[in-house]
Protein backbone atom coordinates (compact mmCIF):
# COMPACT_ATOMS: atom_id res chain seq x y z
CA UNK A 1 0.00 0.00 0.00
CA UNK A 2 1.35 3.40 -0.86
CA UNK A 3 2.18 5.99 1.81
CA UNK A 4 -0.40 8.72 2.23
CA UNK A 5 0.36 12.44 2.23
CA UNK A 6 -1.90 15.42 2.95
CA UNK A 7 -0.69 18.71 1.53
CA UNK A 8 -1.52 22.22 2.81
CA UNK A 9 -1.25 25.25 0.50
CA UNK A 10 -2.61 28.81 0.41
CA UNK A 11 -5.19 30.36 -1.89
CA UNK A 12 -2.54 31.59 -4.29
CA UNK A 13 -0.83 28.25 -4.86
CA UNK A 14 -4.26 26.61 -4.81
CA UNK A 15 -5.22 28.63 -7.86
CA UNK A 16 -8.16 30.31 -6.13
CA UNK A 17 -6.75 33.83 -6.40
CA UNK A 18 -4.36 36.43 -5.03
CA UNK A 19 -4.79 38.87 -2.18
CA UNK A 20 -8.44 39.51 -3.06
CA UNK A 21 -9.13 35.87 -2.17
CA UNK A 22 -6.90 35.75 0.91
CA UNK A 23 -9.93 35.51 3.18
CA UNK A 24 -11.24 32.20 1.84
CA UNK A 25 -11.97 29.55 4.44
CA UNK A 26 -10.23 26.17 4.37
CA UNK A 27 -11.41 23.74 1.74
CA UNK A 28 -10.30 20.25 0.92
CA UNK A 29 -9.78 18.73 -2.48
CA UNK A 30 -9.08 15.12 -3.32
CA UNK A 31 -5.64 14.50 -4.75
CA UNK A 32 -3.02 16.93 -5.97
CA UNK A 33 -3.38 20.70 -6.47
CA UNK A 34 -0.73 23.18 -7.66
CA UNK A 35 2.79 22.60 -6.32
CA UNK A 36 1.78 19.13 -5.12
CA UNK A 37 2.02 17.93 -8.71
CA UNK A 38 5.79 18.22 -8.87
CA UNK A 39 6.12 16.57 -5.45
CA UNK A 40 3.84 13.70 -6.47
CA UNK A 41 5.77 13.13 -9.65
CA UNK A 42 9.12 13.06 -7.87
CA UNK A 43 7.83 10.83 -5.07
CA UNK A 44 6.80 8.09 -7.45
CA UNK A 45 4.03 5.55 -7.18
CA UNK A 46 4.72 4.31 -3.66
CA UNK A 47 3.53 7.67 -2.32
CA UNK A 48 0.23 9.39 -2.87
CA UNK A 49 -0.92 12.92 -2.10
CA UNK A 50 -4.42 11.88 -1.08
CA UNK A 51 -5.77 15.35 -0.38
CA UNK A 52 -4.86 19.02 -0.62
CA UNK A 53 -6.16 21.56 1.87
CA UNK A 54 -6.34 25.15 0.66
CA UNK A 55 -6.84 28.13 2.98
CA UNK A 56 -6.60 31.89 2.51
CA UNK A 57 -3.64 33.44 4.32
CA UNK A 58 -5.72 36.24 5.81
CA UNK A 59 -8.44 33.88 6.97
CA UNK A 60 -5.80 31.79 8.69
CA UNK A 61 -3.96 34.76 10.20
CA UNK A 62 -7.10 36.45 11.50
CA UNK A 63 -8.89 33.31 12.76
CA UNK A 64 -6.03 31.09 13.88
CA UNK A 65 -7.98 28.93 16.35
CA UNK A 66 -10.95 28.33 14.05
CA UNK A 67 -8.74 27.69 11.02
CA UNK A 68 -6.59 25.18 12.89
CA UNK A 69 -9.66 23.38 14.23
CA UNK A 70 -11.29 23.17 10.79
CA UNK A 71 -8.13 21.96 9.08
CA UNK A 72 -7.40 19.38 11.80
CA UNK A 73 -10.78 17.77 11.13
CA UNK A 74 -9.92 17.54 7.43
CA UNK A 75 -6.47 16.06 8.06
CA UNK A 76 -7.84 13.46 10.51
CA UNK A 77 -10.18 12.00 7.92
CA UNK A 78 -7.32 11.06 5.64
CA UNK A 79 -5.01 9.45 8.22
CA UNK A 80 -1.88 10.54 6.39
CA UNK A 81 1.60 9.14 7.02
CA UNK A 82 3.13 12.58 6.45
CA UNK A 83 1.68 16.12 6.49
CA UNK A 84 3.36 18.62 4.17
CA UNK A 85 2.74 22.39 4.29
CA UNK A 86 3.91 24.84 1.62
CA UNK A 87 6.65 25.57 0.81
CA UNK A 88 5.96 29.21 1.63
CA UNK A 89 9.22 30.65 0.23
CA UNK A 90 9.35 34.28 1.47
CA UNK A 91 5.59 34.81 1.95
CA UNK A 92 5.32 35.82 5.61
CA UNK A 93 1.67 35.12 6.40
CA UNK A 94 1.80 31.87 4.41
CA UNK A 95 4.93 30.84 6.31
CA UNK A 96 3.31 31.50 9.67
CA UNK A 97 0.21 29.56 8.56
CA UNK A 98 2.30 26.58 7.37
CA UNK A 99 4.24 26.48 10.63
CA UNK A 100 1.17 26.88 12.82
CA UNK A 101 -0.87 24.16 11.16
CA UNK A 102 2.07 21.75 10.84
CA UNK A 103 2.89 22.19 14.52
CA UNK A 104 -0.73 21.49 15.47
CA UNK A 105 -0.83 18.36 13.31
CA UNK A 106 2.44 17.10 14.78
CA UNK A 107 1.36 17.72 18.36
CA UNK A 108 -2.28 16.69 18.25
CA UNK A 109 -2.27 13.91 15.65
CA UNK A 110 1.33 12.76 16.14
CA UNK A 111 1.92 12.65 12.40
CA UNK A 112 5.36 13.60 11.01
CA UNK A 113 5.25 17.04 9.35
CA UNK A 114 7.39 18.95 6.90
CA UNK A 115 7.32 22.50 5.59
CA UNK A 116 9.67 24.80 3.70
CA UNK A 117 10.54 28.50 3.85
CA UNK A 118 13.14 31.05 2.94
CA UNK A 119 15.30 31.62 5.99
CA UNK A 120 14.18 35.25 6.36
CA UNK A 121 10.49 34.31 6.34
CA UNK A 122 9.19 35.33 9.80
CA UNK A 123 7.71 31.84 10.09
CA UNK A 124 11.18 30.32 9.85
CA UNK A 125 12.40 31.59 13.20
CA UNK A 126 9.03 30.91 14.78
CA UNK A 127 8.93 27.22 13.84
CA UNK A 128 12.42 25.94 12.97
CA UNK A 129 12.79 24.50 16.45
CA UNK A 130 9.47 22.68 16.23
CA UNK A 131 9.79 20.88 12.91
CA UNK A 132 11.78 20.28 9.77
CA UNK A 133 11.67 23.47 7.69
CA UNK A 134 13.31 22.94 4.31
CA UNK A 135 15.52 25.90 3.42
CA UNK A 136 14.09 27.29 0.18
CA UNK A 137 14.99 30.16 -2.15
CA UNK A 138 12.95 33.33 -1.63
CA UNK A 139 10.48 32.80 -4.47
CA UNK A 140 8.43 30.04 -6.06
CA UNK A 141 10.86 30.09 -8.97
CA UNK A 142 13.04 27.93 -6.73
CA UNK A 143 10.46 25.13 -6.44
CA UNK A 144 12.30 22.81 -8.80
CA UNK A 145 15.43 23.12 -6.71
CA UNK A 146 13.71 22.08 -3.48
CA UNK A 147 11.56 19.22 -4.81
CA UNK A 148 14.36 16.64 -4.34
CA UNK A 149 14.97 17.90 -0.78
CA UNK A 150 11.28 17.57 0.02
CA UNK A 151 10.93 14.12 -1.53
CA UNK A 152 13.94 12.71 0.33
CA UNK A 153 12.64 14.02 3.65
CA UNK A 154 9.03 12.95 2.97
CA UNK A 155 10.22 9.39 2.24
CA UNK A 156 12.38 9.30 5.36
CA UNK A 157 9.58 10.62 7.54
CA UNK A 158 7.04 8.22 6.07
CA UNK A 159 9.32 5.26 6.74
CA UNK A 160 10.69 6.42 10.08
CA UNK A 161 14.25 6.60 8.77
CA UNK A 162 17.00 8.63 10.40
CA UNK A 163 17.10 12.31 9.48
CA UNK A 164 20.68 13.56 9.19
CA UNK A 165 21.90 17.06 10.09
CA UNK A 166 20.58 20.29 8.56
CA UNK A 167 23.55 20.74 6.23
CA UNK A 168 23.23 17.19 4.84
CA UNK A 169 19.45 17.23 4.42
CA UNK A 170 18.87 20.87 3.46
CA UNK A 171 16.62 22.07 6.28
CA UNK A 172 16.98 25.00 8.68
CA UNK A 173 18.82 24.31 11.91
CA UNK A 174 16.54 23.20 14.70
CA UNK A 175 19.00 23.89 17.49
CA UNK A 176 19.27 20.18 18.27
CA UNK A 177 22.61 18.67 19.24
CA UNK A 178 23.27 15.07 18.25
CA UNK A 179 26.25 13.22 19.74
CA UNK A 180 28.66 11.48 17.40
CA UNK A 181 32.25 10.32 17.47
CA UNK A 182 34.47 12.77 15.61
CA UNK A 183 37.64 11.53 14.00
CA UNK A 184 39.73 14.28 15.58
CA UNK A 185 39.53 15.16 19.23
CA UNK A 186 38.26 18.59 20.30
CA UNK A 187 41.67 20.18 20.95
CA UNK A 188 42.87 19.23 17.47
CA UNK A 189 39.69 20.55 15.85
CA UNK A 190 39.95 23.78 17.81
CA UNK A 191 43.53 24.40 16.70
CA UNK A 192 42.64 23.61 13.09
CA UNK A 193 39.72 26.03 13.18
CA UNK A 194 41.82 28.71 14.82
CA UNK A 195 44.49 28.36 12.14
CA UNK A 196 41.89 28.58 9.39
CA UNK A 197 40.42 31.67 11.03
CA UNK A 198 43.85 33.31 11.32
CA UNK A 199 44.51 32.57 7.64
CA UNK A 200 41.17 34.12 6.74
CA UNK A 201 39.83 30.80 5.46
CA UNK A 202 36.32 29.46 5.89
CA UNK A 203 35.74 27.51 9.10
CA UNK A 204 32.72 25.89 10.72
CA UNK A 205 32.36 26.19 14.44
CA UNK A 206 31.25 23.08 16.35
CA UNK A 207 28.78 25.11 18.33
CA UNK A 208 27.29 28.23 16.74
CA UNK A 209 26.07 30.83 19.22
CA UNK A 210 22.41 31.82 18.93
CA UNK A 211 21.74 35.29 17.60
CA UNK A 212 19.22 37.32 19.59
CA UNK A 213 18.83 40.68 17.98
CA UNK A 214 16.66 42.35 20.53
CA UNK A 215 16.45 45.97 21.56
CA UNK A 216 15.43 46.84 25.10
CA UNK A 217 12.22 48.84 25.25
CA UNK A 218 12.57 52.59 25.69
CA UNK A 219 11.13 54.14 28.80
CA UNK A 220 7.53 55.29 28.72
CA UNK A 221 6.49 58.74 27.55
CA UNK A 222 5.27 60.69 30.58
CA UNK A 223 2.66 62.78 28.82
CA UNK A 224 1.74 62.41 25.14
CA UNK A 225 0.12 65.85 25.16
CA UNK A 226 3.57 67.37 25.30
CA UNK A 227 5.40 65.36 22.66
CA UNK A 228 5.98 65.21 18.94
CA UNK A 229 4.84 62.02 17.24
CA UNK A 230 5.75 60.72 13.80
CA UNK A 231 4.05 58.02 11.73
CA UNK A 232 6.01 55.27 10.01
CA UNK A 233 4.42 52.48 7.98
CA UNK A 234 5.27 49.31 6.09
CA UNK A 235 1.88 49.51 4.36
CA UNK A 236 3.16 50.93 1.08
CA UNK A 237 1.35 54.29 1.25
CA UNK A 238 2.79 56.75 -1.30
CA UNK A 239 1.67 59.93 -3.06
CA UNK A 240 -0.46 59.26 -6.16
CA UNK A 241 1.82 58.19 -8.99
CA UNK A 242 4.47 56.79 -6.62
CA UNK A 243 7.09 59.44 -7.50
CA UNK A 244 10.00 57.56 -5.92
CA UNK A 245 9.07 54.20 -7.47
CA UNK A 246 8.87 52.31 -4.21
CA UNK A 247 8.49 48.64 -5.10
CA UNK A 248 5.23 46.80 -4.48
CA UNK A 249 7.21 44.00 -2.84
CA UNK A 250 10.81 43.34 -1.81
CA UNK A 251 11.40 47.07 -1.34
CA UNK A 252 14.84 48.53 -1.78
CA UNK A 253 13.67 52.09 -0.99
CA UNK A 254 11.54 54.03 1.44
CA UNK A 255 9.96 57.46 1.15
CA UNK A 256 9.34 60.47 3.37
CA UNK A 257 6.27 62.47 2.37
CA UNK A 258 4.88 65.78 3.49
CA UNK A 259 1.52 66.08 5.24
CA UNK A 260 1.75 69.72 6.30
CA UNK A 261 -1.68 71.33 6.48
CA UNK A 262 -3.55 68.11 5.69
CA UNK A 263 -6.37 66.98 7.98
CA UNK A 264 -6.86 63.59 6.41
CA UNK A 265 -5.21 61.15 4.03
CA UNK A 266 -7.16 61.92 0.89
CA UNK A 267 -7.39 59.12 -1.69
CA UNK A 268 -6.85 61.83 -4.30
CA UNK A 269 -3.40 62.53 -2.89
CA UNK A 270 -2.30 59.13 -1.67
CA UNK A 271 -2.46 55.49 -2.72
CA UNK A 272 -0.82 52.21 -1.73
CA UNK A 273 1.54 50.17 -3.86
CA UNK A 274 1.77 47.29 -1.38
CA UNK A 275 1.60 43.99 -3.28
CA UNK A 276 0.86 41.86 -0.23
CA UNK A 277 -2.76 42.64 0.59
CA UNK A 278 -6.03 43.46 -1.11
CA UNK A 279 -5.71 47.22 -1.65
CA UNK A 280 -9.35 48.11 -2.39
CA UNK A 281 -10.14 49.47 1.09
CA UNK A 282 -6.94 51.44 1.59
CA UNK A 283 -7.13 52.96 -1.91
CA UNK A 284 -10.49 54.43 -0.85
CA UNK A 285 -9.31 55.48 2.60
CA UNK A 286 -5.54 55.66 3.24
CA UNK A 287 -6.32 56.70 6.84
CA UNK A 288 -6.77 52.95 7.45
CA UNK A 289 -2.97 52.71 7.38
CA UNK A 290 -1.82 56.28 8.18
CA UNK A 291 -4.31 57.48 10.84
CA UNK A 292 -3.81 61.13 9.94
CA UNK A 293 -7.47 62.09 10.40
CA UNK A 294 -7.63 61.07 14.06
CA UNK A 295 -4.10 62.22 14.89
CA UNK A 296 -4.91 65.69 13.51
CA UNK A 297 -8.03 65.80 15.65
CA UNK A 298 -5.98 64.77 18.66
CA UNK A 299 -3.40 67.43 17.84
CA UNK A 300 -6.13 70.10 17.71
CA UNK A 301 -7.70 68.85 20.94
CA UNK A 302 -4.31 68.90 22.65
CA UNK A 303 -4.44 65.13 23.22
CA UNK A 304 -1.02 64.94 21.57
CA UNK A 305 1.54 67.70 21.48
CA UNK A 306 2.44 67.78 17.82
CA UNK A 307 2.40 65.57 14.74
CA UNK A 308 5.54 65.53 12.61
CA UNK A 309 4.79 67.11 9.24
CA UNK A 310 5.71 64.00 7.27
CA UNK A 311 5.38 60.25 7.34
CA UNK A 312 7.95 57.58 6.53
CA UNK A 313 6.85 54.68 4.35
CA UNK A 314 7.92 51.55 2.58
CA UNK A 315 6.45 48.23 1.47
CA UNK A 316 6.86 45.47 4.03
CA UNK A 317 6.02 42.43 1.95
CA UNK A 318 8.98 40.34 0.84
CA UNK A 319 11.37 43.08 1.95
CA UNK A 320 14.56 41.62 3.36
CA UNK A 321 15.27 42.23 7.01
CA UNK A 322 18.62 43.61 5.90
CA UNK A 323 16.94 46.34 3.83
CA UNK A 324 14.37 47.11 6.52
CA UNK A 325 17.14 47.49 9.09
CA UNK A 326 19.08 49.82 6.79
CA UNK A 327 15.96 51.97 6.18
CA UNK A 328 15.34 52.16 9.92
CA UNK A 329 18.92 53.11 10.72
CA UNK A 330 18.81 55.89 8.17
CA UNK A 331 15.44 57.51 8.83
CA UNK A 332 15.76 57.20 12.61
CA UNK A 333 18.59 59.73 12.42
CA UNK A 334 16.22 62.16 10.75
CA UNK A 335 13.52 61.48 13.35
CA UNK A 336 16.03 62.25 16.09
CA UNK A 337 17.26 65.38 14.34
CA UNK A 338 13.67 66.58 13.93
CA UNK A 339 12.96 66.17 17.62
CA UNK A 340 10.48 63.32 17.28
CA UNK A 341 9.72 61.91 20.74
CA UNK A 342 7.70 58.82 19.81
CA UNK A 343 6.67 56.82 16.74
CA UNK A 344 3.52 55.01 15.75
CA UNK A 345 4.47 52.31 13.24
CA UNK A 346 1.64 50.66 11.34
CA UNK A 347 1.81 47.37 9.44
CA UNK A 348 -0.74 45.67 7.24
CA UNK B 1 12.44 49.25 11.33
CA UNK B 2 10.79 49.08 14.76
CA UNK B 3 14.02 47.96 16.38
CA UNK B 4 16.14 50.58 14.67
CA UNK B 5 13.79 53.34 15.85
CA UNK B 6 13.90 52.02 19.41
CA UNK B 7 17.68 51.56 19.20
CA UNK B 8 18.20 55.32 18.79
CA UNK B 9 16.09 55.89 21.89
CA UNK B 10 12.71 56.80 20.42
CA UNK B 11 9.85 54.80 21.97
CA UNK B 12 7.73 53.16 19.28
CA UNK B 13 4.40 51.38 19.26
CA UNK B 14 3.75 48.79 16.55
CA UNK B 15 0.14 48.61 15.34
CA UNK B 16 -0.08 45.44 13.32
CA UNK B 17 -2.43 42.66 12.31
CA UNK B 18 -0.22 39.60 12.59
CA UNK B 19 1.02 39.83 16.17
CA UNK B 20 3.25 36.71 16.00
CA UNK B 21 5.31 38.38 13.26
CA UNK B 22 5.68 41.52 15.35
CA UNK B 23 6.85 39.39 18.30
CA UNK B 24 9.36 37.58 16.11
CA UNK B 25 10.90 40.75 14.69
CA UNK B 26 11.22 42.21 18.18
CA UNK B 27 8.69 45.01 18.67
CA UNK B 28 8.28 45.86 22.35
CA UNK B 29 4.93 47.68 22.43
CA UNK B 30 2.35 45.96 20.21
CA UNK B 31 -1.26 46.89 19.49
CA UNK B 32 -3.20 44.19 17.60
CA UNK B 33 -4.97 45.88 14.67
CA UNK B 34 -8.23 45.03 12.93
CA UNK B 35 -7.46 43.21 9.71
CA UNK B 36 -4.76 42.87 7.09
CA UNK B 37 -6.45 44.92 4.33
CA UNK B 38 -7.64 47.50 6.90
CA UNK B 39 -5.49 47.60 10.05
CA UNK B 40 -6.89 50.85 11.50
CA UNK B 41 -10.64 50.83 11.06
CA UNK B 42 -13.27 48.66 9.46
CA UNK B 43 -14.69 50.13 6.23
CA UNK B 44 -17.31 47.38 6.06
CA UNK B 45 -19.07 49.11 8.98
CA UNK B 46 -19.21 52.49 7.24
CA UNK B 47 -16.99 55.56 7.47
CA UNK B 48 -18.18 56.87 10.83
CA UNK B 49 -17.83 53.57 12.68
CA UNK B 50 -14.52 52.86 10.94
CA UNK B 51 -13.10 56.16 12.14
CA UNK B 52 -14.33 55.50 15.68
CA UNK B 53 -12.47 52.22 15.70
CA UNK B 54 -9.37 54.00 14.42
CA UNK B 55 -9.57 56.69 17.09
CA UNK B 56 -9.92 54.01 19.75
CA UNK B 57 -6.90 52.10 18.41
CA UNK B 58 -4.73 55.23 18.26
CA UNK B 59 -5.87 56.11 21.77
CA UNK B 60 -4.67 52.69 22.92
CA UNK B 61 -1.37 53.22 21.08
CA UNK B 62 -0.84 56.49 22.98
CA UNK B 63 -1.58 54.74 26.28
CA UNK B 64 0.92 52.01 25.34
CA UNK B 65 3.55 54.70 24.81
CA UNK B 66 2.78 56.03 28.29
CA UNK B 67 3.07 52.56 29.84
CA UNK B 68 6.47 51.38 31.12
CA UNK B 69 7.31 47.88 29.83
CA UNK B 70 10.23 45.61 30.68
CA UNK B 71 9.97 43.41 27.59
CA UNK B 72 7.74 42.60 24.64
CA UNK B 73 4.17 43.50 25.57
CA UNK B 74 0.98 42.98 23.59
CA UNK B 75 -1.67 45.48 24.65
CA UNK B 76 -4.97 43.65 24.26
CA UNK B 77 -8.13 45.73 24.63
Amino acid sequence: MSKRIVHYINQFFGGIGGEEKADVRPEMREGVVGPGASLAQALGEDYEIVATIICGDNYFGENIDEAVAEIMEMVKKYEPDVFVAGPAFNAGRYGVACGTIAKAVAEQLEIPVLTGMYEENPGADMFRKDMLVVATPNSAAGMRKVVPVFTTLIKKLANGEEILGPAEEGYLERGIRVNYFAEERASTRAIEQLLRKVKGEEYHTDYPMPVFDRVDPCGAVTDVSKIKIAIVTSGGIVPQGNPDHIESSSATRYGIYDITGMDTMSPEDFMTVHGGYDRQFVLQDPNLVIPLDVLREMEKEGRIGELANYFVTTTGTGTSTGNAKAFGEEFSKKLLADGVDAVILTST
Amino acid sequence: MVKEIERVGIPVVHMCTVVPISLTIGANRIIPAVGIPYPLGDPTLGEVESKKIRRNLVERALKALETPVSGQTVFED
